[in-house]
């Protein structure tokens, strides 16, 4: 039964490339939208927070908060709120991306050695240079770390939109009876594989931000 | 408490680590007497750390021999060996899960000795090491580190092992601090009478601690093996009376005391009193501050005994 | 509307008695609701959804401090085990669930091995990290002492790794908690069996809805707070720092 789901998947997908192009796209579309608008939100506020060494509280308490946030019935909430549509899925997957940007910008800006930026301030930095000269770049991993995770997260939820009409490759796995088992068994390889670049991507920005700190190790 | 103590030797110990030049030990041949406190020191790069790891085998000999009262130590099993050596190391390295009672019990425990008995053992060692027997159910983050190197060498104690072996006791500890924990070490070394060999790269706390003292040039190579007296005041080598200083001659004077000289009759008063506990660089520096010859040495109850001048503190 | 979903069996807007007027306007908070379907609806699907998660975290804490123990004793196995841990993580649950059911076919244990990998790359990373972050001069001083490999893992490694381990089982269970509610696209069971209903009920149950979904929510964050207790109660030298 496997070996014939693959087959099937595999026979699907030449004959369906532009169906499945554009449904990945459509997930694709969602899901970065939703991860740039996190971003927007969660990266300053982290950066400011962590740069002050304030919040520790809020950090903690959003990242776990944000963990236990059920993802499907986050976005039945948009769905009773704002109707069925790309602005309730963006909502809600904007909602499960801030938590872990925010908690891994803070933790990476706040983590910085005091030293470097009591040494940094003793010639003379503004805050600000301090901010985007020693705690960004010294921060980068562990915030692109952060990033990776939201992204994850939100290619899931993404895909989980889909089945309650937000489009995207989510939308084939729901229609077993459209798409038949190859089809579904393809939508499902294609968001893997969706998920799995985006996160070898960020995985390779995380490892160049780190190898520039210590090009030794 | 029972004293015990073994002789230690090396004979011609030698450390090579792989790749890389020259020997981190080299040839390294001296006796420490039971009982006594054996200093290595010298610059870093003399493998004085290397050497007492020899010791325990947590750095494997590459050549020669290390023998505990005549036994190589290649002999014994490596971690009964390993549990009948105390082990004392600067950052202490205290098991903090457990409570200063437990990190004492460590061994005791593992050598099957009942609860009983090291709850006693270890408010015996507290009260040994000065800490009140409160402290067995703190934390080890609970304590300063003062109080964690005390607690360290409580628990290098607990199975009452011959042989001690401290590197850097007190190097991560304050000046102040420093000095009262190398007192009450002396204080109760001088009760236990164990074998121990101290790594230190402080020549005034060699001096201070040491029964004799070797010291150790680049290259793992021993410069000189001797007391501390003999080697502040006969150094082999432009290279030893470089390492212990200029000043070595106060040094010295600051190993004997009042006591130790021969006095002239006390007739003359008026003289600064000192009493025959002082050392001669404490009198000396007495006789310089008051712009006086001589002063008189009195006993504890501050009766005079004697006249020392000036000549006699220099000789 | 779901592919593997059967229709039927979960409440529609329900028809007993006399409707409050909160149901009719299909409110967000009918508590009339709540007490009626609290024994038929929520209860079982709460039950059902703490059985998929202490299977899943039990069976994944498991396997991953056996992998933990290899990638920690062979060092050079640490990053293909790890690297392979993420790669299980990184793919989306829908799709895992929908690739394991040709093998397994809709059945809990289909949702079980997925959320099962799902807690292995956290409670991976987290025991092996545990288990390395004892500062050398401790190890050091334990050689020292004479203890064994054996007894430096038992007595020193694991206990001082602890708080690291019931740090990952926080976040492992919290997080199959809330990916549990994703099961009930297969299988008609857990808290996302509800929410699911809810969501498919014309014009959205909104009280089946904040009633399940906070359900689940309140069970993470009572899970997480249990877990927390925990970790304090066995390791009360970690607080001190």
């Amino acid at each position: 039964m496997v070996a014939s789901a693959f087959v099937d998947a595999f026979r699907f997908m030449p004959n369906h490339v532009s169906l499945l192009l554009d449904k990945a796209g459509e997930t694709a579309e969602l899901a970065f939208a939703a991860l740039a608008i996190a971003l927007l939100v969660a990266l300053p506020l982290g950066l400011w927070l962590g740069h002050r060494h304030r919040g520790l509280l809020l950090a903690l308490g959003v990242s776990s908060l944000g963990r236990s946030l059920p993802s499907v019935a986050l976005i039945g909430l948009g769905i009773g709120i704002l109707g069925v549509g790309f602005w309730n899925n963006t909502v809600a997957l904007v909602v499960l991306a801030i938590p872990p940007i925010l908690t891994n910008t803070y933790f990476a800006v706040e983590g910085v050695d005091r030293d470097a930026v009591e040494a940094a301030r003793g010639m003379g930095l503004t805050e600000a240079q301090i901010l985007t000269r020693i705690e960004l770049p010294l921060g980068l991993p562990l915030l692109l770390a952060g990033l990776r995770i939201a992204a994850v997260f939100v290619i899931a939820t993404a895909t989980i939109a889909g089945i309650f009409g937000g489009g995207g490759l989510g939308d084939i796995m729901a229609r077993q009876i459209t798409y038949g088992l190859g089809g579904v068994f393809a939508a499902a390889l294609w968001v893997a594989g969706l998920a799995l670049l985006t996160a070898a991507a960020l995985a390779l920005a995380q490892r160049a931000a780190s190898r520039r700190m210590a090009p030794r190790t | 408490m029972p004293t015990e103590a073994a002789e230690l030797v090396f004979d011609e110990a030698t450390k090579v680590y792989p790749g890389r030049d020259g020997a981190a030990v080299d040839h390294l041949s001296l006796t420490v007497p039971a009982g006594e406190i054996c200093v290595l020191v010298g610059p870093s790069g003399g493998g004085k750390t290397t050497a007492l790891k020899l010791v325990n085998r947590l750095i494997p000999l590459t050549g020669g021999d290390i023998r505990i009262d005549g036994t190589s130590i290649l002999e014994h099993d490596l971690t009964e060996l390993r549990r009948s050596i105390g082990y004392v190391i600067q950052q202490v390295g205290l098991f903090p899960h457990m409570t200063v009672e437990g990190n004492i019990g460590t061994v005791p425990r593992l050598l099957g000795r009942p609860r009983s008995w090291i709850r006693t053992r270890s408010a015996e060692l507290l009260e040994l090491v000065g800490l009140d027997p409160s402290y067995a159910k703190r934390f080890p983050a609970q304590l300063s580190g003062g109080e964690r190197q005390r607690v360290g060498l409580a628990r290098a104690l607990a199975a009452n092992p011959p042989l001690m072996l401290m590197d850097e006791p007190f190097g991560a500890i304050d000046p102040i601090v420093r000095a009262r924990l190398q007192d009450e070490f002396l204080r109760f070394q001088s009760e236990l009478r164990k074998t121990v060999v101290f790594v230190t790269h402080d020549i005034d706390e060699a001096i201070r601690v040491g029964d004799r003292i070797a010291i150790l040039r680049e290259g793992g190579r021993l410069a000189q093996y001797d007391t501390p007296q003999r080697i502040l005041e006969h150094p082999v080598d432009d290279f030893v009376a470089e390492f212990v200083g200029r000043d070595r001659a106060l040094k010295a004077l600051a190993l004997r005391t009042l006591g130790d000289l021969e006095l002239s009759p006390a007739t003359d008063d008026g003289l600064p009193r000192l009493h025959a506990g002082a050392s001669l660089r404490d009198a000396l520096a007495l006789l310089v501050a008051e712009h006086r010859d001589a002063l008189l040495v009195v006993d504890a109850d501050g009766s005079p005994l004697g006249v020392a001048k000036r000549e006699d503190l220099l000789q | 509307m779901t592919g593997w979903h059967s229709a039927g069996g979960g409440p529609v807007i329900p028809d007993f008695g006399q409707p409050s007027a909160c149901l009719k306007h299909n409110g967000w908070f009918c508590t009339d609701w709540m007490s009626k379907h609290w024994g038929d609806v929520l209860q079982p699907a709460l039950v059902q959804h703490i059985q998929l998660t202490v299977i899943a975290v039990g069976i994944g804490f498991g396997i991953a401090f056996l992998l933990a123990l290899v990638g920690f004793r062979w060092r050079f196995l640490d990053a293909p085990l790890g690297g392979f841990t993420d790669l299980l993580y990184t793919i989306p649950s829908l799709a895992l669930f929908q690739l394991l059911v040709p093998l397994t076919g809709l059945t809990v244990t289909t949702v079980e091995i997925a959320l099962t990998s799902y807690t292995l790359f956290i409670l991976y990373r987290n025991i092996v990290a545990g288990l390395r972050a004892v500062p050398a001069e401790v190890l050091e001083s334990a050689r020292g002492m004479g203890l064994t490999r054996r007894q430096t893992f038992f007595r020193v490694e694991l206990p001082l790794a602890v708080p690291a381990i019931l740090a990952g089982l926080r976040i492992a269970t919290v997080a199959t908690i809330s990916i549990a509610t994703v099961a009930a696209f297969l299988i008609q069971d857990g808290l996302g069996h509800p929410i699911f209903d809810a969501i498919e009920t014309p014009d959205l149950f909104k009280t089946e809805l904040l009633a399940s979904g906070g359900l689940a929510i309140l069970l993470a964050l009572t899970a997480d707070g249990l877990l927390a207790y925990a970790q304090r109660a066995l390791t009360p030298w970690s607080r001190l720092r």
